[in-house]
């Protein structure tokens, strides 16, 4: 196999126990593509991230990193990783955190031009276990881009973090994608995956169940929503075909459509003085539910 | 943001065939060897509840009963200068061994610190050599406080000979102690972990003869602690009386160390 894929999974299966984990699943990392894995919680997201990472062996089917076994540490030394629940040595300070980890790697960045990329150069000196839950997750962050990887693995890198950090680490994310780097994303946060992915893939109970693009996945979806400003009644617009719903929200309409066009023909004939219209597709929160609970 | 971090063609290229190459250079792997090792040592310094008995006690406790209070009996009475010395320097070298391996190997398992090195391209086997050598150091540390007070303080005419192969044995010596604890700490909780090292710590510390003359019955069963063999080869090294051959006290320790360290590797290999 060639380097197509930074990573690999084919036809994965992975139990534990008598819980199917895993069920025949295909996912594959492109070159510099910001990857998001979606599901809800027991989708199997940390477990297909895990076999990726060799932390856990598949039943069946393989697992390749860089076109290699992920239990070899040479295509592990292209990967940065950021884990969810994982307790660093309180009392090492950021900045020996992180030259521990740079350690790892053949051509780190330097302890310093990490800290700086990652916006945490002023808590260098400061013990681990001082810190505040976002700021750990900003030095694990930093500890996952130190070794200069390849590809990134970020298991919710942004829990916990004030929407000023959350910005500076998406657009540090942003600058690494550009740069070439991978970054596979498992996040709750869909407005994450929504701002930051290349590609989006849904599993649901170990298989998956959609994958493409932000807009390819949304699209999966065909309902529309219509704002507007109206003095038609609400049941009356509620009878139309093709409205799924209406709801007002102040003095505006909220309309559920598939077939937006039609509703929106319909109303502009029927009130004359409608305003503020606006048509919106739904957003990946929207899609991600409805693609889950059909496959429920 | 600071963007000129990014201005710097190399500083984040992962694509170029320079950043490619995921071979480590030995003098890399050498030097991540070092710095896990030197980061272990220093975070166990720094845990006071940690250091403190283990670096000061021994000194202090040696001080106490070897100068203090039974001072002049120990003068006219060598052999009982050395006894006494030889309990202490071996109470600080089995402690950060078995706690330093023992309960800090569970709970970092527990933590998940175990399951990110795995996932991090971390030298084969870097943790464990880390700490290792973070026990070897304290070891160091407790007879180089001990040698000074015994030789200054103490009055035990020890040579220079004498001195540097206590202290060696001691280090090595440590390995068995971080083999038990890396067995318990392979195999139970964090808080587990901590009593059940307690458990062989405290009785192998008094009924292995460390302290004080033991009564017969339980003279006889003495062989079966790690103490007992490391107690006469120490006693060796300073010229006092030692029971059995030194041949044999390497022996066991060497086996205790094999076998112990091998059934956890196993473990940790297919548990993690």
């Amino acid at each position: 196999m060639s380097n197509e894929f930074w990573a690999q999974l084919r036809g994965v299966k992975k139990r534990f126990g008598k819980t199917v984990a895993l069920d025949g699943l295909d996912l594959q990392v492109r070159p510099g593509e910001l990857f998001s894995v979606l599901g809800p919680n027991g989708a199997g997201k940390s477990t297909a991230v895990s076999l990726m990472l060799g932390l856990l062996r598949p039943e069946q089917g393989e697992a390749r990193l860089f076109g290699r076994s992920p239990l070899l540490v040479e295509p592990r030394r292209q990967v940065g990783v950021m884990m969810q629940e994982v307790t660093l040595a309180p009392e090492l300070r950021v900045l020996e955190h992180i030259a521990l980890v740079a350690s790892y790697y053949p051509q780190p960045l330097t302890p310093a031009a990490t800290m700086e990329l990652t916006n945490v150069s002023s808590l260098a000196a400061r013990p681990f276990g001082k810190l505040s839950a976002g700021q750990k997750r900003q030095v694990q962050f930093a500890m996952a881009v130190c070794g200069r990887p390849k590809l990134l693995f970020l298991d919710e890198p942004s829990v916990g973090l004030d929407v000023r950090a959350r910005q500076m680490m998406w657009s540090t994310l942003r600058q690494l994608v550009r740069s070439g780097t991978s970054v596979v994303l498992t996040t709750h946060y869909l407005e994450e995956a929504e701002s930051l992915s290349n590609r989006v893939a849904v599993l649901n109970k170990g298989r998956l169940i959609a994958s493409g693009t932000v807009n390819e996945i949304r699209a999966l979806v065909v309902r529309k929503h219509i704002t507007c400003s109206t003095a038609l009644a609400m049941d009356q617009i509620a009878a139309w075909p093709d409205v799924e719903s209406v709801t007002r929200d102040h003095q505006r309409l909220q309309i559920s459509t598939s077939n937006s066009e039609a509703v929106v023909r319909r109303l502009l004939a029927a009130d004359s003085n409608l305003e503020e219209l606006e048509v919106r597709r739904a957003g990946l929160a929207e899609a991600f539910t409805e693609l889950t609970e059909e496959a429920a | 943001m600071n963007a000129t971090s990014f201005e710097n063609p190399n500083a984040l290229n992962t694509s170029g065939e320079s950043a490619f190459p995921a071979v480590m250079p030995s003098n890399r792997l050498l030097q991540a060897y070092l710095t896990e090792a030197r980061f272990e040592s220093l975070r166990m310094l720094r845990v006071l509840g940690f250091s403190l008995p283990f670096l000061i006690l021994p000194v202090a406790l040696y001080l106490l009963f070897g100068v203090v209070l039974f001072g002049d009996a120990v003068r006219n009475d060598l052999a009982t200068g050395k006894f006494l010395f030889i309990a202490f320097a071996l109470f600080g070298v089995m402690g950060p061994g078995m706690f330093g391996f023992g309960a800090t190997i569970a709970t970092e398992r527990e933590q998940g610190l175990l399951t990110l090195k795995r996932a991090l391209p971390a030298p084969a086997g870097s943790y464990l050599l880390a700490k290792l050598l973070m026990t070897v150091l304290f070891a160091f540390i407790v007879m180089a406080t001990m040698i000074p007070a015994a030789l200054l303080l103490g009055h035990l005419p020890l040579t220079f000979t004498q001195c540097v192969s206590v202290t060696a044995i001691s280090m090595i010596g440590s390995l068995p102690f971080c083999a038990i604890g890396l067995f318990v700490g392979t195999r139970v909780s964090g808080k587990a972990a901590v009593a059940l090292v307690n458990l062989i710590y405290v009785p192998m510390m008094h009924i292995s003869g460390l302290f004080y003359p033991l009564p017969k019955f339980l003279r006889t069963v003495s062989p079966v602690w790690p103490t007992y063999h490391l107690q006469q080869l120490l006693f060796a090294a300073v010229g006092a009386p030692f029971y059995g051959k030194s041949s044999m006290h390497v022996a066991v320790l060497v086996g205790v160390t094999v076998v112990l360290t091998m059934l956890s590797i196993r473990r940790l290999a297919r548990v993690g």
